[in-house]
């Protein structure tokens, strides 16, 4: 048989009835602290006396974190009565009501002969000087003149002509020989460098753009991803074993483009050194 | 004090007043911290005696500090946060409202709206003073008003049209004493009217649209 409270309760209905009344009380100061109910709605000796009476009560971790909810809200609605007092107490304060019944009550010149008891406006000069004019005159014979502040560059008319292949070359924008045929070129060197020294029809990436120097290097690297681009040669790329090879193709294929993806390759200064003491990675 | 220092004293107040009287910024009023940098660290000090000689000329040096209620002995870190002012000290007649730009209902209009606001904590509906407002001034006025005082720097609105009371109330009204006055009583109010002078001009037949 279950120990029984005086009103005849037994322990787990007491829980059950005190839980359910903190909650209440909970949810009513949350609707103080959000301003939709008067804080002094709340009877705060109530309060504590709910508190204090399941107080005993709690034996477990979220009922004694109830009891601490509990509390803190009613702290919060105790600072809340504290600051309507407050407020309500200072000079200023006054009963809205009140005032708005004031107002109606008194005609335009009362109020504003009220107003003007209190108003002190901020006095201001605008005024011109003799000093302030001597400093623009000043300014003005120092200020350039627009037509020279927004003149134009000089910018010598040069005739059109036509560049030679020379020219351009001389200036870095084309190399000495046509793109496509520096492309034909490096493919047909891949089929040959593949025929020899690769194994199945491939070779390994570093094997084929690796040069004497690494200038050299990265610019075979560049032509390579062109090869790969325009479907003279294709990649293929092992993940797990991080290893790339490029396979020359007997011709350029166009069916390359319809799956175009994107290989970044990391070609670092490191990398191709080690690769030329021979520690392939 | 010796003449060298009055002398010393005497151009920091010509300073000061050159500062405080003509606009520096878009805003009236200078920053503690620019009489500062102009006058030096006892600036507070020239200001008190600025306040003296403007004393005879109904004037004064209003300070508004940052924090909304004033401090009782400032320090020199608040003065130059706070923002001063020279402002009229005693107050104006109705008649020269006028001069200064004022109708009498667009004042009175002012004086309810700031009065009301002080009195629903620093924040009132912007409709809501809209509706007082309009029991004693013509409904087209009302908006045009309010707008004006939000751009005269009188109240400040924001975007769920809630209005404040913005830096020049601040400067320029006494809102302690505004409330008193609007509050005082009948008998007081009705004594006070019998000592003043029977010659305003009357302003409100002017409630038509120009």
């Amino acid at each position: 048989m279950q120990a029984q409270n005086p009103k005849g309760q037994t322990r787990k209905e007491t829980k059950k009835l005190g839980k359910d009344r903190l909650e209440r009380v909970i949810d009513m100061m949350k609707g103080i602290e959000g301003h939709t109910v008067d804080p002094f709605l709340l009877n705060v000796d109530e309060i504590i006396r709910i508190i204090q009476e399941y107080f005993p009560t709690w034996d477990q971790p979220e009922e004694l974190t109830l009891d601490a909810e509990a509390i803190h809200h009613l702290a919060s609605v105790i600072k809340l009565q504290s600051e309507w007092v407050k407020q309500r107490s200072t000079s200023l304060y006054t009963d809205p009501f009140l005032l708005e019944e004031k107002i109606t009550q008194k005609n335009k010149r009362e109020i504003t002969q009220i107003f003007l008891q209190a108003w002190h406006p901020i006095v201001e000069q605008e005024q011109i000087t003799l000093r302030s004019l001597a400093d623009a005159l000043r300014y003005w014979d120092a200020l350039v003149p627009l037509r020279e502040r927004w003149e134009q560059p000089a910018v010598t008319e040069i005739p059109i002509g036509i560049a030679t292949r020379e020219e351009l070359a001389d200036q870095s924008i084309l190399r000495d020989e046509a793109f496509s045929a520096e492309l034909e070129r490096y493919w047909s060197a891949l089929q040959t460098k593949t025929q020899t020294e690769g194994k199945d029809g491939k070779l390994h990436y570093m094997d084929w753009v690796s040069a004497d120097t690494y200038e050299e290097t990265v610019h075979r690297a560049y032509i390579t991803s062109f090869l790969v681009t325009y479907g003279y040669a294709t990649l293929e790329v092992i993940p797990l074993e991080e290893e790339i090879f490029v396979m020359p193709l007997q011709e350029p294929s166009a069916k390359l483009h319809r799956q175009a993806v994107s290989v970044p390759i990391t070609l670092s200064f490191e990398s191709w050194q080690k690769w030329k003491r021979g520690e392939k990675e | 004090m010796s003449s060298k220092r009055k002398g010393t004293y005497a151009a920091k107040m010509k300073r000061a007043t050159h500062i405080l009287f003509y606009r520096r910024h878009q805003k009236p009023g200078v920053r503690g911290w620019e009489l500062h940098k102009a006058l030096g660290s006892d600036y507070p000090k020239v200001l008190d005696v600025l306040d003296d000689f403007l004393k005879p000329l109904d004037l004064q040096v209003k300070t508004v500090f940052q924090q909304e209620n004033a401090p009782e002995k400032p320090t020199l870190d608040e003065l130059d946060k706070a923002r001063f002012y020279v402002t009229l000290r005693g107050d104006l007649q109705p008649k020269e409202t006028k001069m200064i730009g004022w109708r009498i209902d667009d004042l009175a209009g002012l004086a309810i709206t700031i009065s009301y606001i002080i009195s629903k904590k620093g924040q009132a509906a912007r409709r809501d003073v809209e509706e007082l407002l309009g029991e004693k001034i013509p409904g087209w006025k009302i908006g045009l008003n309010i707008d004006r005082y939000v751009r005269y720097g009188y109240l400040q609105q924001d975007d769920n049209e809630q209005l404040y009371l913005d830096w020049r109330t601040r400067a320029e009204v006494d809102e302690k004493a505004l409330i008193d006055l609007l509050l005082r009583s009948e008998e007081e109010r009705a004594a006070a009217e019998s000592s003043e002078p029977q010659d305003e001009e009357t302003d409100e037949e002017s409630d038509q649209p120009n």
